[in-house]
């Protein structure tokens, strides 16, 4: 892989990674949420990110040209080389962890993938110009679902705002750009992540003051997922994952 | 956790519109604690595999229904009058939703 290559590569699989292991996260709750229409709502969610996921994951496989295919990228890599948002891997918690979660990871999302349909890559162009759609009914869930947690009961209330406190320091590193990023910039295949960074703070504020929840004061954020740093959640996440394929090599069902 | 019918919310009716120009028609029902969220669910729970173009949902409450005693009154009195029925025309070919 050329240098552009290389960017483009770790570009679809940090997006990939991502889609994945928030999908994996929503299907865990699969049969377990509070209520069945809820149940059913996130497993449609849960399905949408591991199918975009496999459009990254299956592009990313192109680019690298070694003759791998999608699920070798899914389930036979590590946690440190894995490069999902940290955000992404967080447990779910109650269901406000998990709406909370959803909302700041489907407010960056909107965003960015609106933005990426403006992509020279042409391939990269046409995996967000199909995944806005999904994204903008996504949004429009886990904001409904904030509107009513955040402003509905004393409990619902205090614990989404927990949940909000909590996830804070995760959500800086969804934004961070490496190199890589910057020579993609250069060569208009990605947005400004400034850009997109404004366009989430404005929303999620103008969100929180009509869910009655308050931004949290404290601006120190966990980073370093771009270099392969997790919390020790993920490990945990991709014993579950991977386990058959790591147990039983290459077979198939 | 605890169940009960106010933890799930009220039960609505959600009525989908298969392809433009024909009636909406019922598909079920399901629970939400408001409007906009019963929409939603309509949408996950009965729409999933392309079904629909159009959903409507409706407070069940809201739904006044005929009870069977009101059968005989009601409904047997059409019985002994053929000539009410339509079957005497042809439809014409390409009509589809009639």
């Amino acid at each position: 892989m050329n240098e552009l290559e290389l960017a483009k590569f770790e570009f679809c699989v940090r997006l990939g990674d991502s889609a994945l292991i928030l999908g994996h996260r929503l299907s865990e709750w699969c049969g377990h949420a509070p209520i069945l229409e809820e149940d059913i709502a996130i497993t449609n969610v849960a399905l949408d990110f591991v199918g975009l996921s496999r459009n990254w994951l299956t592009y990313a496989a192109q680019i690298q040209n070694e003759g791998k295919t999608e699920d070798d990228l899914a389930y036979l890599r590590d946690v440190v080389e894995y490069r999902n948002a940290l955000l992404t891997e967080q447990p779910n918690g109650d269901f406000a962890v998990t709406m909370t979660r959803q909302f700041f990871y489907d407010v960056f999302s909107h965003y960015f993938y609106y933005e990426l349909c403006n992509s020279h890559d042409l391939t990269i162009k046409g995996i967000a110009e199909k995944a806005v759609k999904e994204i903008d009914y996504h949004l429009r869930h886990s904001t409904e679902w904030m509107y009513r947690l955040g402003d509905g009961t004393e409990e619902s209330h205090q614990r989404t705002q927990d949940a909000v406190d909590e996830l804070w320091m995760f959500t800086g590193d969804m934004f961070d750009t490496n190199q890589g990023y910057q020579l993609l910039l250069d060569n208009k295949v990605v947005p400004n992540m400034e850009l997109i960074k404004q366009h989430w703070t404005s929303k999620v504020n103008e969100v929180f003051a009509k869910a009655t929840l308050s931004v949290p004061q404290n601006n120190f954020m966990q980073r370093g997922s771009l270099k392969g740093s997790h919390t020790e959640h993920l490990g945990f996440l991709l014993a579950e994952m991977q386990y058959l394929q790591r147990s039983y090599p290459k077979s198939e069902w | 956790m605890e169940h009960n019918d106010q933890s799930q919310g009220t039960l609505w009716e959600v009525f989908i519109q298969g392809n433009p120009g024909i009636p909406h028609k019922h598909a079920g029902s399901l629970h939400a604690p408001d409007a906009e969220m019963a929409l939603q669910a309509a949408r996950d729970v009965y729409t999933r595999r392309s079904e629909g173009i159009s959903i409507w949902v409706v407070p069940a409450a809201s739904i006044t229904a005929s009870s069977p005693e009101d059968n005989g009154s009601f409904f047997e009195p059409s019985n002994d009058k053929p000539y009410r029925h339509p079957t005497f025309y042809k439809v014409p070919d390409g009509v589809k939703y009639l």
